[in-house]
């Protein structure tokens, strides 16, 4: 409980720091707006319609968008960490494809599909699926080999092993990298509504875009980026129980490839 | 072999895209041929006193890079001194932990219209929304990297009457650097992702700019040339981090990368 304790503490301190610094006049006040302004904003927000709805659609692409990454991502890991022959040929392609940052596809694929759910999904599946293939190998890899030639002693199955001994093993990889691909993903998602949105697209970053054309409220702005932020939070916290829950068996809980 | 099954696969692959987008006709996806002499016209057709670089690329492409290295300069001059400080006072941090974290989760690009408003539009708010954005994956692995240095090391290093400051340079900041690297390596990718998004959003100049103009004049060999472009830059800059760290940490067992 100590540590909830100070941590606790260390918010509030910072933001009576920030209040002090606003109403003291270190940070001018027309260029930031006062800290107990921006809370006062982030709780009315949660009774705006129109942010709620855009809050949901940030959530639904990402939803749709991480369901999407795993059920490719991690099979298409699975089949390149256990046929290293295939990995190595395709490397070549994956390694330049890999680099090109999601965001440069935003204004292609919203030409081609139109802003909307669909090009949310697409960028999100294009940017977040590396962390979940690279660490799906990196664990698939990383297997002892001693448990698989054991397994196949006792005559089982090439695919019995890899669904045995291979994926149980890298599993703790395998969660590392999808909660590395959903920090991707909500950029990703809201990067792409800000770009697309200022006509009525939908998500948190439209949202942002809307309201910070003209004279731009930053008070608005920053209330819907402290929520962006909880929801940022909100998901990660999310699958680490889940990766806690799910792996307790496991003697290794934290897999870090990259 | 190995090589010759990457280069068989990569040959195939570029030929297949050509093939299928010459025959395909479609205004989204121009063939390959066509986006390279597009590229080499815009960008390489320059004087050799240039490298072969024409005003075009002088003009944007070496903006984009020097912002990504400028946010990345300043991510790395603050996150991984205070990221050793921090990992070595566990108390401090655990003060700060809450905040590091929403910090973290904060989508970055929420924050452009505040950026922009604290800056104004042009490369200092390009820099600052870089290193904002890449300072806390390089801030929470190197708390992490200091924070787990082996205690019997650190006893050691006091028995033989090393000073503090050796036990900084010799002991601590060794053990840290594998870590650092792992956030670094994030904080690169993300630098790319936040430099064509910031440029996309407020800029006169860069990748990103050009990348808009493409998008607004429905240019599709333009857009393409400036996505090829990223995945060739980004790759790069890839390769160099890879370098650096076989360079810095050869000594090291768990070099990360496979």
């Amino acid at each position: 409980m100590g540590s909830w304790l100070r941590g606790t503490t260390g918010i509030a301190v910072f933001l009576l720091l920030a209040e002090a610094a606003g109403r003291l006049g270190i940070i001018s006040r027309s260029a930031l707006p006062l800290t107990s302004a921006v809370l006062a904003r982030v709780v009315l927000l949660a009774g705006n319609a129109r942010f709620l709805a855009d809050f949901g659609a940030t959530v639904e692409a990402w939803a749709a968008g991480m369901a999407i990454t795993v059920a490719a991502g991690v099979p298409l890991g699975v089949l390149l960490g256990s046929l290293p022959g295939v990995r190595d040929a395709t490397r070549a392609i994956v390694e330049f494809l890999r680099p090109i940052p999601s965001v440069a596809l935003i204004l292609l694929v919203s030409l081609l599909l139109g802003p909307g759910l669909r090009m949310s999904v697409t960028l999100i599946v294009y940017g977040a699926i590396w962390p979940v293939l690279y660490n799906t190998i990196a664990g698939i890899d990383g297997v002892d080999p001693l448990a698989k030639e054991t397994n196949l002693a006792f005559g089982f199955s090439r695919l019995a092993t890899i669904r045995m001994v291979s994926v149980p093993s890298a599993a703790p990889f395998i969660a590392t990298g999808i909660r590395l691909a959903s920090a991707v993903a909500i950029i990703l998602d809201i990067a792409a509504g800000y770009i697309t949105g200022p006509i009525n697209g939908p998500g948190i970053g439209a949202f942002i875009a809307q309201e910070s054309t003209g004279a731009g409220d930053l008070t608005v702005i920053l209330a819907a980026t402290v929520w962006a932020g909880i929801l940022g939070l909100a998901l990660d916290l999310l699958l680490m129980a889940a990766q806690r829950r799910l792996l307790r068996w496991h003697h290794a809980r934290l897999g870090e490839a990259e | 072999m190995r090589w010759l099954w990457r280069c068989v696969v990569l040959i195939a692959g570029v030929a297949g895209w050509q093939l299928w987008a010459s025959a395909a006709g479609s205004a989204f996806f121009p063939p390959l041929s066509a986006i390279v002499t597009r590229m080499h016209r815009m960008w390489f057709s320059g004087p050799a006193a240039h490298l072969f670089l024409t005003p075009d690329a002088t003009a944007n492409i070496a903006p984009s890079l020097g912002r990504v290295l400028a946010g990345l300069a300043i991510a790395t001059v603050i996150g991984l001194p205070l990221g050793i400080v921090l990992g070595r006072s566990p108390v401090v941090t655990s003060y700060l932990n809450p905040l590091l974290q929403f910090a973290r989760a904060l989508p970055v690009v929420t924050l452009a219209p505040v950026f922009i408003v604290l800056f104004k539009i042009g490369t200092q708010m390009e820099v600052a929304t870089i290193a904002f954005g890449t300072v806390w994956p390089i801030l929470l692995n190197t708390i992490d990297g200091a924070a787990s240095v082996d205690p019997v090391h650190l006893e050691t290093a006091r028995a033989f009457r090393l000073s503090a400051w050796q036990r900084l340079a010799w002991v601590i900041v060794p053990a840290a650097l594998p870590k650092a690297f792992t956030g670094f390596r994030l904080s690169l990718s993300l630098s790319l992702i936040l430099m064509v998004f910031a440029e996309l959003v407020g800029s006169s100049s860069g990748i990103g700019y050009e990348m808009s103009n493409a998008a607004n004049a429905f240019d599709m060999r333009f857009l393409w040339s400036t996505i090829v472009l990223l995945g060739i830059l980004g790759y790069l800059l890839n390769a160099l981090l890879g370098g650096a760290e076989r360079l810095l940490l050869a000594w090291h067992s768990d070099k990360g990368r496979d």
